[in-house]
């Protein structure tokens, strides 16, 4: 035993990369909302990007740890405490067992992942360990930790974190009562600067059936998060959306980041867990590059869109994995592993 | 004459849709899942996932793996183009006919009575229909292994309801216009509800977590309240 659920926090459940290959049966792909803070806190614990981590959303969760081990929370900055004392964020931390790991309110961004050295034990379905809400399966038997949830790491987790967290302390430790850490810290990629996220997004597929007021309010206004979003899709609350012409859309392929507007005129932007098909009409689809940005949003957060052009999108991509790689690097440097 | 080549539009930055039709076809649709086809049998490494509906198909990539030197679109575009150049796989041959024993009894289809009498029917003809039309699974989504069944008899042909029920048990079978759907899990739905299956829709814990995939035969087989319990009681049933 690894770890056990003090308290579960507001939603908190077990991500990787996602299922691929089952849209034709409906089956999304699921995954961590930010997939680049998903793999940066595998990184920090010497873990290959694929392992599952636990996503914990603007009120976290409490664990008590049950065995020495490495630990790394990555993502939105939350109030974090290990035994009353400040955790530390975006690096490798070696918490002793007995030590209580409290992850209170996020006070910039929506999300962040727990990642422990080796992973965490649970089985795939599908082909991926991500907990999939609406059809309640995947993770830990398809639902959010509850408190009482015991999660497992590898057998080794304990010979395992020492010799990953050896690598990582060579240039120096970091020693308290509570917990060892090093003197650096990974930089945040994916947490809006300021108030306001700014995402790129382009004009969709349906962009020329609405009216220009409406066009011009998309890429116009600023957009609020509203409080019934979720990991399904983003509600944006701001001025109606209507079309000048009313066609009758045949339901049809979705995507992440899909911006579409039912007929009450509220544009929601599909996230994580969204349908893979669907009849309403699309203005506008967010460049995948922000989407990270979008999912540290927490109800509430403000939102403005600005228009990208698919190359410009894509070259977005590119920035975005070249400075992953960058860090991830320096971070493999860190480790030892090169 | 070769029929017209689809439009090749960008969905979001990490896919393409093939968009055939703006209506429902079914012999459009029947090539849709030709091209699907043809596109898996390729195993083309930056594919991730191909989705065929009702009137287009969508191709989605892995922007991570996608390595090649022209831009995705063109690269689907050509993709698409050369697989309808070629002669499509047959899937006459290929597709499986899934058998779905419905229990029309008014308890499980409360709509079945006012929907015969829309259709100037007797409630035993609606059910004959509805057994006897040759359905085809033309798309899987809004939820997982939640099929959308074209081939609807025209005669059973009835609007959406006007309210929408809140709650629709799951294993429940629905018309609207002229298709067919078997909803996998309880939720609310618009569409006028037949009867209901005991077979389980879908089970992400099978090999084929979806008992019905796009481009299969779909057989309704009416039963009656006993058989229903048999097999909802029967063996590997919890």
């Amino acid at each position: 035993m690894s770890l056990r659920v003090v308290r579960a926090g507001l939603l908190t459940t077990l991500q990787d990369l996602g299922r691929y290959g089952l849209q034709h049966l409906g089956i999304v792909p699921c995954g961590a909302m930010d997939p680049v803070s998903h793999r940066m806190a595998n990184l920090l614990v010497g873990n290959p990007v694929e392992a599952a981590t636990i996503e914990c959303t603007v009120l976290g969760p409490e664990f008590a740890v049950l065995r020495d081990g490495l630990f790394a929370l990555y993502g939105a900055a939350f109030d974090a405490k290990l035994d009353g004392a400040l955790f530390p964020l975006n690096r490798p931390v070696m918490i002793r067992s007995g030590a209580v790991l409290t992850i209170g309110k996020a006070l910039r961004g929506a999300r962040a992942y727990l990642a422990i050295a080796g992973g965490l034990r649970i089985p795939e379905v599908l082909g991926s360990r991500s907990t999939y809400l609406p059809a309640a399966f995947g993770g830990l038997g398809g639902r959010a930790l509850k408190a009482g949830d015991v999660l497992e790491g590898p057998d080794d987790f304990t010979s395992l974190s020492k010799r990953r967290f050896a690598g990582f302390a060579r240039k120096g430790v970091i020693s308290t009562p509570h917990f060892e850490s090093v003197r650096w810290a990974a930089p945040e990629l994916t947490l809006p600067i300021g108030g306001a996220a700014v995402v790129r997004a382009m004009e969709g597929r349906h962009w020329d059936q609405f009216d220009t007021g409406s066009q011009a309010a998309l890429f116009g206004e600023s957009w609020k998060v509203s409080p019934d979003s979720n990991r399904m899709g983003y509600r944006l609350i701001g001025p109606r959306l209507t079309r000048a012409m009313a066609v009758e859309i045949l339901s049809e392929p979705t995507c992440l980041g899909t911006v579409q507007v039912p007929n009450d005129g509220t544009p929601i932007v599909l996230m994580a867990d969204h349908q893979t098909t669907g009849g309403y009409p699309k203005i506008a689809e967010v460049a995948g590059a922000d989407i990270p940005a979008l999912a540290q949003l927490a109800p509430g957060g403000s939102v403005r869109f600005v228009k990208a052009t698919l190359e410009e999108a894509q070259a977005a991509r590119r920035e975005t994995r070249a400075r992953f790689r960058q860090v991830g690097q320096s971070i493999a440097w860190e480790l030892g592993k090169t | 004459m070769a029929p017209p080549l689809p439009r090749i539009v960008p969905l979001g930055d990490a896919a393409v849709l093939a968009d055939f039709s703006d209506t429902l076809d079914l012999a459009v649709n029947a090539r849709i899942q030709q091209l699907a086809e043809a596109i898996r049998r390729r195993q083309v490494p930056w594919i991730v996932d191909l989705v065929p509906a009702l009137g287009s198909l969508a191709l989605h990539f892995d922007p991570d793996r996608y390595d090649l030197q022209v831009p995705p679109l063109e690269a689907a575009a050509a993709l698409v183009k050369e697989c309808l150049g070629r002669k499509l796989p047959d899937l006459s041959e290929l597709a499986r006919t899934v058998e779905v024993p419905v229990c029309y009894d008014a308890e499980f289809g409360p709509d079945l009575a006012e929907v015969a009498e829309r259709c100037k029917l007797g409630v035993e003809e609606a059910i004959r229909r509805h057994c006897a039309s040759p359905h085809r699974v033309l798309m899987v989504g809004f939820a997982p292994g939640h099929p959308y069944i074209g081939g609807l008899d025209e005669k059973l042909s009835v609007p959406r309801r006007t309210t929408p029920r809140p709650k629709v048990i799951a294993g429940s079978i629905a018309i609207a216009n002229t298709q067919s759907v078997v909803y996998p899990f309880t939720i609310s739905g618009g569409w006028n509800v037949l009867g209901r299956t005991p077979l389980v829709i879908f089970d992400a814990g099978r090999e084929w977590p979806a008992l019905m995939a796009p481009g299969d035969r779909v057989k309704f087989r009416s039963i009656d309240r006993e058989e229903f319990d048999r097999i909802a009681l029967g063996p590997g049933k919890p």
